[in-house]
């Protein structure tokens, strides 16, 4: 059995969204180089709706797929729908990853909502912090 | 195109080996231990086995006892040393950061059971010296464990000057020899060795089968009860077909061992220079000093895990200290020794080449891994910070 799913493989060699935005009305980076995995998303919001979404991820085949995928679930949907996406819709949408691989799939959680927390800090828009989690549960970092 | 460069992790087994085991698998099935003439001739080609290993090794046949590989080689060699030492009352062992985890998750073990080790760091070179051995080796030390080439980066101690260090000390010197059988000269008594491991994969023999060396007056513990093969030293029938593999390949790795050497080390050195054009790479373990066919490189802004995905869909067979290719948090402790920082040390490939390999495939492995880490460079946001100057450069 391979590694990855199908899916995975066809994220990581066939990435979507990958690049930059200039002039960004978001811009999320989580992780640490040091646990070899950090992802970089960028977003453009007009009226409320996420109108493009690109990445740039340093780590493994499934952190570059996960970006992909994350970047894919939430591209022409309502912020508010963003807001709601989990770690599992992603590795779901991925056809699942190896256990000690779903690590990924949260720092591409965390990465799209790092985005939009700077796009409300941007807009001035008020947010329950606790709606944003920080990678602090994972024991790799912080060393 | 199917290019293995992974000859590290195991070989492709030699049809020399293939051919000599196959009548110990269908005609000469008998079990070395039997009476009958039947079992005795299975002995005869355990013993004539034993005596063409030795004969490589330059020692008696009757200083070789077969084990299941390298990994429970090592595991006797140092609890034997340990349990000889704890004898006398001395319980230090003397090693280094950067051996196998064969060996330094008994020297953990050993540490639970009362015993004192001392790693000694290595260079960045990922060299030890005979002058760190002797400046740690206490009236309390048993034995010495220093590998004769790393498994990662490939570096070649210098074992003679380690064993005579030893011998002058008058403590055991045992050397993990799993990447060098096969490729580089062995000579148990000039180069002062009391223990030695070897595997036969390693040298393209059969998996499942190793060696240990012990010098003469060197008693062993055993790790596994049962029977009274090996002399006692290692219970459990004789993996017959497998060993007479294994002194198949090893006389024909030791045959060729030069001509390969020469063959290869010049592949490498081409494999070197064209992944030194990389920017901001660097070669992991002195450039000189190392085995024939390895070939170890960080390069900074990218991960190991999808280098190695990326190759893989090139055909490439490859390595990587990347802790996404463990499964654990932490990158090779080999290249953390040698002091390259974790980021770096996440970014690292290793190509192990060998006798099968061309300069044509050479030059593929350069192109392929090039364009590979052009490409991840080109999503990093790591490599985006460290080109306009956001972040400085390591390497």
């Amino acid at each position: 059995m391979a590694l990855y799913s199908e899916k995975v493989m066809d994220h990581f060699r066939n990435p979507r969204n990958v690049g930059t935005i200039e002039n960004a009305d978001g811009v999320g980076e989580v992780g640490n180089a040091k646990c070899g995995d950090i992802m970089k998303i960028y977003l453009k919001i007009r009226d409320g709706v996420i109108e493009d979404v690109k990445f740039e991820t340093f780590g493994c085949g499934s952190a570059i797929a996960s970006s992909s995928m994350a970047t894919e679930l939430i591209k022409g949907k309502p912020v508010s729908e963003a807001m709601a996406l989990t770690n599992k819709a992603v590795s779901e949408a991925l056809d699942g990853l190896p256990a000690h691989k779903l690590h990924c799939s949260v720092l591409a959680e965390e990465a799209i909502k790092a985005a939009l927390k700077d796009y409300y800090d941007r807009q001035g828009v008020a947010y329950d912090p606790a709606q944003f989690p920080d990678c602090a549960h994972c024991e790799g970092c912080g060393r | 195109m199917k290019i293995y460069a992974d000859n590290a992790a195991t070989t492709k087994m030699s049809r020399t080996a293939v051919d000599a085991m196959l009548p110990y698998m269908d005609e000469i099935y008998g079990n070395p231990s039997s009476l009958y003439t039947f079992g005795q001739r299975a002995r005869e080609a355990l013993e004539d086995a034993r005596g063409r290993i030795a004969a490589c090794l330059g020692c008696e046949a009757r200083e070789l006892t077969f084990t299941s590989g390298g990994s429970e080689a090592d595991n006797q060699a140092i609890r034997s040393a340990a349990a000889l030492g704890a004898r006398k009352g001395k319980r230090h062992i003397v090693s280094t950061a950067f051996e196998h985890h064969a060996v330094l998750h008994t020297l953990k073990r050993l540490e639970g059971e009362g015993f004192a080790v001392t790693l000694l760091d290595v260079y960045e070179n990922g060299l030890v010296t005979p002058e760190q051995v002797r400046a740690a080796i206490r009236p309390d030390t048993c034995l010495v464990s220093v590998m004769y080439a790393n498994n990662e980066i490939g570096t070649v101690q210098p074992v003679s000057e380690i064993g005579a260090v030893c011998r002058e000390a008058g403590v055991l010197f045992h050397t993990d020899a799993v990447q060098a059988a096969g490729h580089l000269p062995i000579d148990v008594g000039p180069q002062n060795i009391d223990l030695l491991s070897l595997s036969a994969h390693k040298f393209h023999g059969p998996k499942g089968i190793g060696a240990l060396y012990a010098r003469r007056g060197v008693a062993l513990t055993n790790l596994i009860e049962g029977g009274a093969q090996e002399r006692g030293r290692r219970a459990g029938t004789e993996n017959l077909p497998a060993i007479v593999g294994m002194a198949a390949a090893l006389e024909e790795s030791c045959a060729h061992l030069t001509e390969n050497a020469v063959r290869i080390s010049a592949l490498r050195d081409r494999l070197i220079a064209g992944l030194a054009e990389i920017p901001h790479s660097v070669l992991n373990g002195d450039p000189a000093k190392r085995l024939p066919g390895n070939v170890n490189f960080c390069f900074e802004g990218i991960e190991g895990e999808s280098l190695l995905l990326l190759l893989d869909d090139k055909g490439i067979c490859a390595s990587s200290g990347s802790a996404c290719t463990s499964g654990s948090l932490d990158p090779s402790h080999v290249l953390l020794a040698i002091g390259r920082p974790h980021e770096i040390a996440h970014g690292s490939l290793r190509l192990t080449i060998g006798e099968e390999t061309t300069e044509e495939e050479v030059e593929y492995l350069i192109e392929a891994v090039q364009d590979a880490v052009s490409y991840l460079r080109s999503m990093s946001p790591v490599w985006r910070d460290l080109e306009n100057g956001k972040a400085t450069h390591i390497i």
